[in-house]
């Protein structure tokens, strides 16, 4: 896939970031605000995908990011399930059980596990659209060949 | 034993992704990591089910406790029913991975296809499990959809088509499923099934939930392929590897369809007469028509698949006589019966045709062919595969002493019992074409003569094939044993406890 022209890497070079700590903004205020892992780890995707279509995919070996992306997604899918997992070792031992202390309601570090939760499906959603953008890529340059 | 409920959900799901990951690293990992897995599920299974007996017990994930009569937290429920379902599931889905160790050694992407059987576990597990509709609708689409996937395994062209057809209309039917959850949320104010059993025993607007049910009949009668909704069934079973084909029609069109098509209709909403004879006639429909089209089948995993759709037939059948007769209220006894004849069809039907299908993969592994005008004459090439096979054809078309004829019998006698003598008629008519084409299926794969030049040249199909095939051959014979009342008081009684007693559901569960 090739890239686009000079005024759109610009500018895309100069919304990426912003984009990207807009996504980590929402995922991180997902306990507080409207939005969360998914919505975040979306945008954060988003950010990714927006430089790669701009700048072309030939810079990158789209079969080695894919793998790594897929898994990322795995392995913050696995850390989900393991902090559920570990709610049945405390308190009062039932499974997605809140067991860190819940702090000050409104404190951007409070409401226990929630947060992590919520970066942790932020990473597994993010890697997961990548995830899927990349093989759609891989499917065009293939079929295109 | 409360802790294990969760695990149903949570180990399958780890490992999926373990596999996925591992399966890259560690060469050979998922080939004896996915079978313990299963093997460990099935434990857990049983224990559950010789622990729980009529009781039920349901689980709040996050100890989130009822607020001023409310349910707030999500609700998984174990109780005889679905017991029973997680041993069918993890039973069939444990055999039917040992079977797939020597299988699947011909596909490329072997890790990745552990973890979607993992998945379509976890799936089928939350669905039996779960205790409200959200929830119920999440886990219903984790395993339809990593079914998709499995369905397109051989990525052919006929594989592919098979699965875009299958997505196609699953999809239908998850919208139609959505659209009704909605519409109940909306009116009700609540998705934990028994609270929506208890909005409603306080009056309601019919003609709303009538159009709601028949949303659901046709969402869930999709998924179970019963016949105006069966399209795509015959393509997807018989395109799948093997031992999906098992999963497929031996779990998921229950798990996903039946389960919950009963559970729905059972425990949440209030018997209506037009409903139950919808039920009734769907059954019928499906039966008569489904043997029909598998007679005229010269494609093995194509016979199987239409003959899932006419057996399926019999189970909604017995489901919607047994409505019918609570209805009017003035039968009990032939109502539990039919009700035990379908649940035991149910549990039968898992095993034979899982076992139908793990033959015809052999054959087709051997072969590389799935037309029966092509085989012939392997019975003594393959004594393994010809007799299980065998015993599975006599059983699913009710010869006794398998277990296919006690569950038929009782769902023809419990018929006799209500006064439905056409539909006694058609199930026993529809018996006898069952056998009429399994016979053909015997004679036209082992015991015609040879075909194939080739003939000498094939083996029986490996250890772990014909293992399988013969474990689930023996629970053919050894089912037949709950024909006996003392042996099915045990093992079905829990079951249709809990379906007869329609609000006993709501009512242990809310705490009233």
């Amino acid at each position: 896939m090739e890239g686009m022209s000079t005024i759109v890497k610009k500018v895309t070079q100069l919304m990426a970031g912003i984009i990207f700590m807009y996504g980590i903004y929402i995922i991180l205020h997902g306990h507080l605000t409207p939005g969360g892992g998914f919505a975040g780890g979306a945008i954060v995707a988003g950010a990714f995908i927006l430089l790669i279509l701009a700048f072309g995919s030939s810079a990158l070996n789209l079969k080695k990011e894919v793998s790594g992306t897929s898994n990322v997604e795995s392995v913050a899918i696995l850390i989900v399930l393991l902090l559920a997992l570990m709610a049945l070792l405390f308190g009062i031992k039932v499974f997605f059980f809140n067991y860190l202390p819940k702090g000050e309601p409104g404190e951007l570090v409070s409401a226990g596990v929630i947060p992590l939760y919520n970066i942790f499906i932020g990473i597994e959603v993010a890697a997961a659209i990548l995830t899927i953008f990349l093989a759609l890529v891989i499917f065009k340059e293939e079929s295109s060949k | 034993m409360d802790t294990l409920i969760p695990l149903f959900v949570a180990i399958p799901l780890i490992s999926a992704f373990l596999i996925v990951i591992l399966g890259k690293l560690v060469k050979g990992f998922h080939r004896f990591f996915a079978p313990l897995i299963l093997l460990a599920l099935l434990v857990m299974a049983v224990i559950e089910f010789s622990s729980l007996g009529k009781s039920s017990i349901h689980y709040t994930l996050g100890g989130w406790s009822t607020e001023g009569g409310y349910p707030v937290g999500i609700y998984m429920v174990l109780d005889g029913f679905s017991v029973l379902m997680l041993c069918i599931i993890n039973l069939i889905g444990f055999i039917a991975l040992f079977y797939s160790l020597s299988y699947i050694r011909k596909y490329t992407a072997e890790s990745n296809y552990y973890a979607l059987f993992c998945l379509i576990i976890a799936g089928m597990n939350g669905v039996v499990l779960s205790g409200d509709l959200f929830n119920l609708f999440v886990f219903l689409e984790v395993s339809v959809i990593s079914s998709y996937a499995l369905v397109a395994f051989g990525v052919g062209k006929t594989e592919l088509e098979a699965s875009f057809k299958y997505q196609v209309l699953g999809g239908l039917a998850s919208m139609l499923i959505l659209l009704a959850i909605g519409l109940i949320y909306w009116k009700t104010k609540t998705l934990n099934i028994a609270d929506v059993r208890n909005v409603l025993d306080a009056g309601y607007s019919k003609p709303y939930y009538i159009f709601i049910q028949v949303l659901l009949i046709s969402g869930f009668g999709l998924k179970a392929a019963i016949i105006p909704f069966h399209a795509w069934l015959p393509d997807a079973h018989s395109s799948a590897p093997s031992p999906i084909s098992a999963m497929l029609s031996g779990v998921l069109i229950k798990a996903v369809g039946i389960y919950v098509l009963i559970r729905l209709f059972f425990n949440m909403f209030v018997f209506t007469h037009e409903i139950a004879v919808v039920f009734t006639t769907l059954g019928a429909i499906s039966m008569v028509i489904g043997a029909f089209l598998a007679f005229m089948q010269w494609d093995v995993k194509r016979l199987l698949a239409y003959s899932s759709i006419s057996q399926i037939g019999y189970v909604v059948m017995a489901f919607g006589m047994s409505m019918i007769l609570l209805v009017r209220g003035d039968n009990y006894t032939a109502a539990a019966l039919a009700i035990a004849g379908g649940v035991y069809h149910m549990v039968n039907h898992a095993v034979f045709k899982g076992l139908l299908f793990l033959n015809a993969g052999a054959l087709e592994y051997r072969l590389d062919t799935r037309d029966l005008k092509k085989m012939g004459g392997l019975s003594s090439a393959m004594p393994v595969t010809s007799s299980t096979s065998f015993m599975a054809s006599m059983s699913i078309s009710g010869i006794p002493p398998f277990n296919g004829f006690f569950s038929k019998l009782i769902i023809i006698i419990a018929a006799i019992n209500g006064k439905f003598y056409l539909l006694a008629t058609l199930a026993v008519v529809i018996s006898f074409i069952t056998l009429a084409y399994f016979l053909k299926f015997q004679r036209y794969a082992f015991f015609n003569k040879p075909l194939q030049k080739s003939i000498e040249k094939i083996r029986e199909v490996p250890f772990s094939m014909s293992f399988s095939m013969v474990v689930l051959a023996i629970l053919c014979l050894a089912l037949s044993l709950l024909a006996f009342p003392s042996i099915n008081d045990a093992i079905l009684r829990p079951a249709i406890h809990v379906l007869m007693q329609s609000d006993i559901y709501s009512t242990t569960i809310m705490g009233l």
